[in-house]
């Protein structure tokens, strides 16, 4: 069995998905170059009103109360691709016939996913949830299914072998307008059926063959088989395409963050449905915004068709940490991000794309250590970023470099302790400099030198873990500092930026040079001194930095 | 003579309606007598005799203390408590970042994910990296200027002579609040420490004390320890403990005076540092103060060996 998803006036049907507010008011969409556009198509309310299609825009001025719209291809192509996920979901077999219409093999389903007419009910449902009204036809072939799907609205379920029976109270429009591709031939056809008095599928199936054959030729044969219900044919089977995307063309440029926000929340509700109908979460976000290059006030008709020839791209990318499928956070998100890097023109054109990634699965313990979720922990560090600024937070990582204080900053993903993991490996503790560690090296002096057992060793080394280790507080910049030295040996400090940081030397420990990046522009060198100055509060121990390149001085920090 | 009832309560003198052993103050009085006596056989059964009053049981349960990584200081502390504000004071060099740092290490050891709001940007990571710290596990955020210039030291401190540092403390400040609230309020921290202590006492106290009631609530009742390194102690009654660090002398190797010998062959091996014990909310009230509230320990140089 096949079965038909076909969304009747799928521009309107589109553009409606997307505004979902307009579902209750009329609304005809228009295509053509202004002022000559026409109708293409329009909703069941506007049709209610007397509204046809092909109508010109001067002529709906009649109606009031009509919203009117522009086709948008964009938006088409989003909603298509939505429908092709959904029938995706439900089938591996689905054909992709045309934009709004949607074939699938509904062979083998009916013991993982019910009978047919549930089958057919939990479509008509998840696609209403998508924000289409679509009709929905169940057939034994799929060219029956969709000629169901087109003349009959809501559900149809045709039983094997009463094809032409059902299918014959369809008028000949209906297997016309699917028949041929061109829209004029569909016509003459039409002239010519109705001139035979042919105004149903039934008479057209009851023809004899033969003079059928005589006077239309093989579309005659093809057309009959078509109302009888009768032709069989395997589906053009779609190759599955992992591509969530929503693109939005917009009818005024956008200049504030709050009705893009809004626009952003309903492409990411979709995106994040697609994709949790595949049971999928997303990766990295991609937002593309076509902005337009001048101000809109500047040109009170302002059209897109204007739009997209001046227009340049702003594109933001969000990479998650670890897979989320939450529309609220990444809307926080892309606010937060927006904010920080606003596009800085007004905003004509959205598309949003989602790389999908298989939804993180870890089971919390009860005894694990308290650990941030993944979407809160996300929504925080943006919002810290946009107070202290982007790259003055997250997780430190040390370079391997002899250069002091050389790190960097990355961005806090914490992996989540398994259950059962074993207790965590201490680092490999970085030496500060190698200054210390070459003295105890080239001092002959016996006192470094210990003569000790494994166990006393042992024993030492878990006193050592559990003993806390002198810390350096930095100055960032460095301060400068004037250093009057006596045998080659600072004796006196005088910070240049902080009255309270100088004074007599007490003492001192240095000079311990180091020096690397020879090769490249960058070179350094230095000469550090550990000094302990007398303050009010005691000794205060500094580091004090030459730089051997410069001369200058500079207090480096405090050990504390 | 007419005649009239006569009934028996008047002519006894009694109300009309009531008898006396009906009276409400007898009801009153029976109902006391017959209570006091249930009470009095409850009170006698052994097993029911260590019963507390619902009014007088202690709501508030005893916090989680985790360690601080140096045992010394848990013996004196208790440790560090989840969900409280613990302050850590100090002057410079008194050893006080070394106590935070080492507690931190200590709690991304045990997979916890730590933050360390730092105002005065004076974070050390090789310091922290010698102290074991995981690095991955700990959330560094570093409150300052947003887009700070890329030039060389010496021409960045002139330009930094030029701000007056009461405003640049308090944009400082600022942030530090700001994403404080913000760490509190994502959870899952096993620890947050504000590290203030670079920020002029006069400065630090200029923080209103709604914002240490505001951190207080909010790290209550979550498992976060609130730590507050500063100069002097700023959070008043909002800190459940109050601990001061100093330091003993540093102890230097080589015992020769210092200018007889190259300076090179001195070295800085250790600090000597104490912690006293100023106020714990935490404490059982039955227990008078304790003997000891101060304790000593070492604190090493990383290229100590």
């Amino acid at each position: 069995m096949f079965a038909c998803i076909f969304i009747p006036d799928f521009s309107a049907q589109a553009l409606i998905r997307f505004e979902p507010e307009l579902r209750a008011r009329p609304v005809a969409v228009l295509t053509g170059r202004p002022p000559l556009e026409k109708v293409v198509a329009l909703n069941e309310r506007a049709r209610q009103k007397g509204v046809e299609a092909g109508t010109t825009k001067s002529q709906l001025e009649a109606w009031e109360n009509l919203v009117l719209r522009a086709r948008s291809e964009p938006q088409e192509t989003s909603a298509h691709a939505a429908l092709l996920d959904c029938a995706q979901s439900f089938s591996p077999e689905v054909e992709d016939t045309s934009p709004g219409t949607v074939l699938l093999n509904l062979a083998g389903l009916e013991p993982l996913l019910g009978s047919l007419p549930k089958i057919a009910c939990d479509l008509a449902q998840r696609v209403s949830e998508m924000g289409l009204e679509a009709n929905f036809a169940v057939a034994a072939n799929p060219d029956a299914a969709l000629l169901a799907a087109r003349g009959f609205s809501g559900v149809t379920l045709i039983p094997e072998g009463r094809e032409a029976e059902r299918l014959g109270d369809l008028p000949v429009d209906v297997l016309l307008e699917s028949f041929f591709s061109d829209a004029e031939e569909a016509v003459r056809w039409v002239e010519t059926f109705d001139r035979w008095g042919i105004r149903k599928l039934r008479a057209l199936a009851v023809l004899p063959e033969v003079p059928v054959s005589e006077r239309l030729g093989q579309h005659g044969i093809s057309l009959q088989k078509l109302a009888r219900g009768a032709v069989s044919r395997n589906l053009r089977v779609l190759e599955p395409q992992l591509i969530f995307a929503e693109s939005v063309e917009l009818e005024y440029p956008i200049v504030l963050l709050e009705p893009l926000a809004f626009l952003l929340n309903r492409m990411l509700e979709q995106v994040c449905g697609r994709l949790r109908q595949r049971a999928l979460a997303v990766q990295e976000l991609h937002l593309n915004l076509e902005l337009a290059t001048t101000q809109p006030q500047d040109y009170p008709s302002f059209t897109r068709t204007f739009a997209s020839t001046l227009t340049r791209t702003f594109t933001r990318t969000l990479r998650l940490p670890t897979p989320m499928l939450d529309a609220k956070v990444f809307l926080k998100l892309l606010q937060l991000d927006l904010q920080a890097h606003p596009p800085g023109a007004p905003i004509v054109k959205i598309h949003l794309s989602a790389d999908p990634a298989r939804p993180r699965a870890l089971q919390s313990g009860l005894f694990q250590p308290v650990f941030p979720e993944p979407e809160k922990l996300e929504l925080t560090l943006a919002r810290i970023a946009g107070i202290v600024g982007e790259g003055r937070v997250g997780s430190v990582e040390l370079l391997d470099t002899h250069r002091e204080g050389a790190f960097t900053v990355r961005r806090l993903a914490p992996v989540e302790p398994a259950p059962a993991a074993p207790a965590p490996v201490k680092p490999k503790v970085k030496q500060q400099g190698n200054r210390k560690e070459d003295m105890s090296m080239s001092e002959n002096g016996s006192a470094y030198r210990v003569d000790e057992t494994v166990e006393e060793n042992a024993k030492e080394n878990a006193q050592e873990k559990m003993s806390a280790v002198i810390a350096l507080r930095l100055f960032r910049p460095p301060l400068g500092a004037s250093v009057t030295l006596r045998e080659a040996k600072p004796v006196r400090m005088r910070c240049l930026e902080r009255e309270d940081i100088a004074g007599e030397i007490v003492w001192t420990a240095g000079p311990w040079r180091s020096s690397g990046d020879w090769s490249e522009q960058e070179g350094w060198s230095r000469e550090e001194w550990d000094i302990a100055i007398p303050a009010e509060t005691g000794l205060v121990l500094y580091r004090l930095v030459q730089d051997k390149l410069t001369g200058n001085w500079f207090v480096e920090g405090t050990y504390d | 003579m007419s005649a009239s009832p006569v009934f028996l309560s008047a002519a006894v003198g009694r109300p009309f309606i009531f008898s006396s052993p009906s009276s409400p103050r007898a009801i009153a009085e029976k109902t006391a007598n017959r209570t006091a006596k249930i009470l009095a056989q409850v009170g006698a059964m052994p097993k029911l005799g260590a019963v507390v009053p619902a009014s007088r049981l202690e709501v508030r349960l005893a916090p989680e203390m985790v360690s601080s990584g140096i045992p010394q200081l848990d013996s004196l502390t208790g440790g560090l408590a989840r969900g409280c504000l613990t302050e850590i004071c100090g002057t410079a060099s008194s050893g006080r970042t070394s106590v935070l740092l080492f507690a931190l290490a200590r709690a991304t050891e045990r997979g916890e994910v730590c933050a360390l709001v730092d105002a005065s940007d004076a974070f050390d990571p090789a310091s922290a990296a010698a102290a074991g710290m995981a690095m991955s596990r700990l959330l560094w955020v570093r409150c300052g200027e947003k887009h700070p210039s890329r030039k060389p030291p010496s021409a960045s401190w002139k330009n930094r002579r030029g701000n007056p540092p009461c405003q640049r403390w308090e944009s400082q400040l600022g942030q530090m609040l700001k994403v404080t609230d913000l760490l509190l309020q994502s959870n899952g921290f096993g620890m947050i420490a504000l590290d203030l202590g670079d920020i002029p006492v006069e400065s630090a106290r200029r923080i209103p004390l709604a914002s240490w009631f505001r951190f207080r609530r909010a790290v209550e009742h979550t498992p976060t320890a609130l730590l507050v390194l500063e100069q002097q102690p700023i959070a008043g009654s909002c800190s459940s403990m109050l601990v001061k660090v100093s330091s003993v002398s540093p102890q230097l190797s080589g015992n020769r005076p210092a200018h007889s010998n190259p300076p090179h062959s001195e070295l800085l091996d250790q600090f000597e540092i104490t912690a006293e014990l100023l106020r714990s909310r935490l404490e059982r009230k039955l227990e008078r103060k304790p003997v000891q509230s101060t304790a000593s320990f070492k604190s090493r140089a990383p290229w100590a060996g």
